[in-house]
């Protein structure tokens, strides 16, 4: 490849043809600041609409200052980053856009985690000269996001995701002008819009414009009450993320320390969502196994692929833009949901307690989750099945509140029985490793054969759509992964039009999976942290001793002592669900 | 919230509408164009028939409909009062003859009278720049109009 | 004095019956789409264009052969030739004209376009606030189709080309190529960067030559007549004729087409008849909102792309406001940034908050608050936003302040410093004063008071209370004794 030579505040540099400036820069350790461009790069996720123009330079020869992020280098350019004119139009230009900000920085949940913020300090503004109208818009407080967009700085980052990355198409820009900003239709609450709360606009926003719903006031006040029995799970991603939010390296696996700062808290139970990702498995791998047998011995009632349902945002996109194949996905309930009926029907009777008087908190690295324990349809009488999700930020923030010292945290073992978890579980925190659980479980019980290696290494990557084929003693199956949903609407299409070749598909919201979480701590853009997060739940697995769901303990004492078998009547009273019709109009009757 | 029925007919006439342009995505301005010809203005629920006709989300179609200028959520009086601000019949005096009208029908631009009459609003150059300043009362213009004028003008209309 | 004017982009306005192709035949119409087709390869047509000096009429002032010549070289299996028609330019309309008096100058030339580009489409983006030109731009298709001028193996050759019309919806930004594009594609009309021009990668992603409507008129004259004679008009670097609308305060108001170079002095005095009821000539804004001002010492420059803009100001789509001694630059320059603030897209940060800070600061001004520090940020804020802004409309939308400020700086000084606005406009800075010789008290002044800020006994002076007053000017107009004055 021809190599074009230009020079950057005077070092030469060669970069290749359609290079940006930008990047042309790093690789000189020039870093010239940006705001709204955005990349995660192993997931061909890139924003750079050039629209906050804070990273221009000066391009000699060229009238005005150029965007860096998005023009590219060619032969013989002379660029400077830091020139008085650069300095002063960045500086400008940023004071323009703090003029239309909130100075609440003091009581903003982002504070602290805002690239406004920080670029702010980066170009030491102490003084916004600009001062005028600012653009204000109503607040919309959904069940998992909130929505300030006062503090909205038009990067459009989250139209992004939520358009291109997701297909979700619930936020648009909208207005003109100095009204301008990104919104659902009509502008109307989120909540009636078509958002699946996957919370990847969340995990973008540089700003305080989107954040989640934070509820752990609500867990202080349960922790507070003599009266409650507070039980906590918490699901497999988290513990590969949390570490970050106090200073540790991404990927540093922090399951110990985060029992032990969970038991500080005061919660009477710390129990693992891994539990019920291997209950998941056995009710999830049956039904697959059922379906398989009968799709083979040619039950024309019988429809393929199965497609996973453990992740609420997927379940949601699919309830509001694929209603007609929501017969498709397994009836199973997400971990977290699976989880809740345990602890309350099974675990608080053992305790002799009432189930009103038994508080679930989840720990999630996802925002969805805070939606799905309000369905309805996971609550009896009232009663929600899990009380509260609380997200792996909010988590870390409510140990820094209680003054615990993550860091000198012991490594401790989760309470039994719901405590007990294979490696299996671990993964599904990933993108590939719920099929890979399955596939553990149900060659085993397809074929009554040991797995002669317990790991399935064609299902594992970051690749946004992967395939592989299963070969189950003779029986060979076709498997599908995506995660995006954006990757998701490609397969549901390919189904749509009966294209589609896969026996099961693993889908989940999120790029990357779960450890790509709405609700996980900022990763700014930087892909190699969700690469990290994702070895680091291999890592654990591989160190566990029992790999396979169906070797849990738990599990089988559970099936014998109180469910029956996967699939029976009670397993499909508390640990199955359905789904419903969303595509409904909001306006229109029809 | 509330559900407002569109007549019957009339969606009928909007899905073929759609239809005329091949369902495209690409036509939607187009499409716009025509819905508001046929209901005079874009309420949501024009705009979600028309984001479901053309396989769109309706927060695109919103976001293009608060874009362009012509495109308006608010049903237009009865007459409607357009007056141009454009730069010739600024120098001319347009913006008084604007505030003559506001005071004489009591309303904002932007707004329609209480008994949907009138509505007010400003544009930007009919192109008429010879008889400036210009009003435009439905396709009828009016050139060279003074603050004096204005009465006469609403009272044209209001009997 | 008319003779000045030389019309070529206008040479059948007003001439023939625009619904009549035979009237366009007859007046020389489709010889050169003929030719070209017949006698010429694409090469040699865009080698013609080049060598006319032709440059884009829509404000930009881009050599237009160098444009086509770039679109025929980028590779496609599909291209465009584009018309922009979406003069948004309030005080403009030669684009309106043209396509309402000779539509078909646009048709041929478009076809033109298409064979040396290697488009077999085209698209007219045209502002649905004109139903004539639509309506007769639609008659001129349908004419031309039936005389075998646009649809399939036009004129018995092998070239295809068809044109198809889309709106605008009310966006000024749209008259920027690249939101054009995506106007056109059905999206917000925002623009993108570039490079990639449209010439590269355009409507659907296709090479997409974009020229206005203007530049397309004048090209079946430059094929018939040649490139030589093109050329042998107007300055230097500046080839041809300019279509300019004449408004505001001079005498003669409408369309006007002079060689490029003449002089403002001839344009308002010779051809526009002189200022209005005598007065004087004070500014004459060109390029609309993203223009400037010329004044009294740029009256005698020549009239060209490149001094326009060495004056501050631009040739933009040729609106040119004439401005006398009773406008206020201040409150000028504030029209422009309201109109800016309205009609900025949003998407770039410096024109979507900087535009609106400028506005603010100059309503401040107005309003007799302003302070000499604003003076300054008008002046840093401008530049910056002309810096850094990602289109064209926010690249040119301070023009209009700092040119004010550049050639009348004195006015802002009395608006700040002394707060006065000598031209009587801003409100604000206006005291209503009843002449105590002059006033008989007959109280009429008083009865007609909106806000009761008139006291006085009956056949004693007035008082006008100016903390009360706001200003209506009704006092003044009732007063029989032109006892009433504004200080």
């Amino acid at each position: 490849m021809e190599l074009i030579k230009l020079t950057i505040d005077g070092k030469p540099v060669e970069a290749e043809k359609d290079t940006t400036i930008l990047k042309a820069a790093k690789t000189v350790g020039i870093d010239i600041p940006t705001l709204c461009y955005f990349q995660l790069k192993d997931m061909n996720i890139e924003n750079r609409p050039g629209g906050c123009r804070i990273c221009v330079v000066e391009v000699k020869g060229r009238r005005n200052l150029a965007p860096a992020c998005t023009t590219l280098v060619s032969g013989g350019m002379e660029v400077n980053t830091h020139s008085i004119r650069v300095l002063n139009a960045r500086r400008t230009v940023l004071e323009l856009i703090l003029s239309d900000h909130p100075a609440e920085c003091l009581t903003c949940a982002k504070s602290g985690s805002c690239e406004l913020q920080s670029m702010a300090q980066q170009l030491g503004v102490r003084e916004i000269p600009y001062q005028g109208e600012q653009s204000t818009y109503r607040k919309d407080t959904s069940p998992a996001i909130i929505r300030d967009v006062d503090k909205c700085i038009m990067c459009r980052r989250c139209e992004m995701m939520c358009n291109e990355v997701q297909t979700v198409g619930a936020l648009s820009a909208v207005n003109r002008g100095f009204m301008a900003v990104v919104a659902p239709a009509f502008e109307m609450n989120l909540e009636k819009s078509t958002c699946t709360y996957c919370g990847q606009c969340v995990s973008v926003c540089p700003t305080g414009a989107l954040t989640e719903v934070d509820h752990t006031r609500n867990v202080i006040n349960a922790l507070a009450d003599p009266a409650k029995t507070v039980v906590v799970q918490t699901a497999p991603a988290v513990r590969a993320a949390l570490g970050e939010e106090f200073g540790l390296e991404p990927g540093t696996l922090v399951t110990g320390k985060m029992v032990a700062a969970l038991r500080r808290l005061g919660f009477d139970y710390v129990f693992d969502t891994d539990f019920a990702a291997d209950l998941t498995i056995m009710e999830e791998g049956t039904e697959l196994l059922d379906r398989l047998t009968r799709y083979l011995e040619g039950d024309p009632s019988v429809q393929l692929p199965i497609l996973t349902s453990c992740c609420p945002g997927w379940v949601n996109f699919f309830e509001h833009h694929f209603p007609e194949l929501r017969d498709i996905p397994s009836t199973a309930k997400s971990p977290q949901q699976m989880f809740g009926p345990i602890a309350k029907e099974y675990f608080a009777k053992k305790l002799g307690i009432d189930r009103k008087n038994m508080i679930v908190v989840s720990i999630m690295p996802c925002l969805a989750k805070k939606y799905e324990c309000q369905r309805d349809e996971f609550k009896v009488s009232g009663d929600p099945d899990v009380n509260y999700s609380i997200s792996t930020r909010e988590l870390a923030a409510f140990i820094k509140l209680a003054n615990i010292d993550f860091d000198a945290m012991p490594e401790e073992e989760f309470d039994k029985p719901m405590g007990e978890s294979t490696g299996a579980s671990v993964i599904f925190g990933t993108t590939g490793g719920v099929i890979e659980a399955a596939c553990r479980t149900a060659y085993e019980l397809y074929t009554h054969k040991k797995l002669a290696k317990v790991d399935f290494n064609e299902l594992r990557g970051f690749e946004s759509i992967r395939h592989a084929t299963i070969d189950f003693n003779g029986l060979l199956l076709n498997i599908g992964i995506a995660h995006g949903l954006g990757n998701a609407r490609k397969l549901l299409e390919d189904i749509k039009e009966g294209k589609s070749q896969f026996h099961a598909i693993e889908i989940m919201a999120c790029p990357g999976g779960c450890i790509g979480g709405g609700g996980q701590p900022y990763h700014h853009g930087d892909s190699a942290i969700l690469k990290k997060r994702a070895s680091a739940l291999y890592r654990e697995d591989a160190g566990k001793p029992i790999r396979k769901s169906h070797e849990n303990p738990f599990i089988i004492s559970l099936y014998k002592e109180f469910l029956g078998a996967p699939g029976s009547d009670r397993s499909h009273h508390l640990l199955h669900t359905k789904y419903f019709d969303r595509s409904a109009s909001v306006f229109v009757e029809e | 919230m509330a559900i407002i029925k569109l007549p019957e007919r009339k969606i009928t006439d909007l899905k073929d509408v759609c239809k005329s342009f091949n369902n495209e995505k690409g036509e939607l301005i187009n499409v716009l164009h025509k819905a508001q010809g046929i209901f005079g203005y874009l309420p949501a629920e024009v705009q979600e028939v028309i984001a479901k006709e053309l396989n769109l989300p309706v927060a695109h179609v919103y976001g293009v409909v608060t874009f362009y200028s012509f495109f308006t959520m608010t049903p237009k009086g009865e007459h409607p009062i357009s007056v141009c601000l454009g730069t010739a019949c600024y120098v001319r005096g347009s913006e008084k003859v604007l505030e003559e009208f506001k005071r004489l029908l009591k309303i904002q631009v932007g707004q329609t009278t209480a008994d949907g009459k009138f509505s007010l609003s400003c544009l930007r150059c009919v192109g008429a720049c010879g008889l400036a300043p210009v009003v435009m009362v439905g396709e009828k213009v009016y050139g060279r109009v003074s603050p004096d004028g204005v009465k006469d003008i609403v009272e044209e209309f209001n009997n | 004095m008319k003779q000045k004017q030389l019309r070529i982009a206008l040479r059948n306005c007003g001439v023939i019956d625009p619904e009549r192709i035979e009237d366009y035949i007859a007046k020389d119409g489709y010889l050169a789409l003929g030719k070209v087709l017949t006698e010429l390869t694409p090469e040699a047509t865009i080698e013609i264009i080049k060598k006319s000096g032709l440059r884009g009429r829509g404000g930009g002032g881009f050599p237009t052969g160098l444009k086509w010549e770039i679109t025929r070289k980028v590779h496609g299996d599909q291209k465009y030739v584009v018309c922009n028609a979406d003069e948004g330019d309030p005080g403009a309309f030669m684009d309106r004209s043209v396509l309402e008096g000779d539509p078909h100058s646009v048709l041929e030339a478009m076809a033109i376009n298409g064979y040396c580009t290697g488009a077999s489409k085209g698209l007219v983006y045209i502002r649905a606030e004109y139903p004539l030109a639509i309506e007769r731009l639609k008659i001129a298709m349908k004419q031309a189709r039936e005389y075998g001028f646009l649809g399939d193996q036009i004129l018995g050759t092998g070239f295809c080309f068809d044109i198809e019309i889309r709106y605008g919806a009310g966006a000024f930004v749209c008259g920027e190529e690249t939101a054009l594009i995506h106007s056109m594609e059905g999206l917000r009309g925002e623009p993108t960067v570039k490079p990639p021009f449209p010439s590269e990668s355009g409507y659907l992603g296709k090479p997409s030559n974009v020229n206005n409507v203007e530049t397309y008129a004048n090209i079946p004259v430059i094929i018939n007549k040649g490139a030589d004679w093109f050329a042998s008009i107007g300055s230097a670097k500046s080839k041809g004729t300019k279509v300019f609308a004449l408004a505001g305060k001079i005498n003669n108001v409408g369309l006007v087409e002079v060689p490029m170079g003449t002089t403002l002095r001839e344009v308002i005095y010779e051809i526009g008849g002189g200022i209005r009821d005598g007065k004087a000539f004070k500014a004459a804004q060109t390029g609309g909102p993203s223009g400037g001002c010329l004044t009294v010492k740029h009256l005698d420059i020549p009239i060209d792309y490149d001094n326009l803009i060495a004056a501050g100001s631009m040739m933009g789509s040729g609106g040119m406001i004439v401005m006398d001694e009773d406008d206020c630059m201040v409150a000028i320059a504030k029209f422009y940034l309201e109109f800016t603030v309205e009609e900025s897209c949003g998407k770039c940060s410096p024109c979507r908050i900087g535009n609106k800070r400028l506005f603010e600061i100059l309503e401040k001004i107005t309003q007799g608050n302003g302070i000499l520090e604003d003076l300054d940020k008008l002046k840093n804020l401008g530049k910056v936003i002309i810096d850094t802004s990602l289109c064209g409309l926010g690249q040119s939308s301070p023009n209009p302040v700092l040119s004010t400020l550049d050639n009348f700086y004195d006015e802002y000084i009395d608006h700040v410093t002394y707060k006065k606005c000598k031209s009587k406009v801003c409100k604000s800075l206006m005291t209503y004063i009843i002449d105590e010789e002059k006033c008989i008290g007959c109280t009429l002044c008083a009865r007609n008071c909106p806000v009761n800020a008139i006291s006085g006994e009956r056949k004693q002076a007035h008082y006008i209370d100016p903390e009360k007053c706001i200003k209506c000017g009704a006092c003044m107009e009732k007063c029989k004794f032109n006892a009433i004055f504004i200080n």
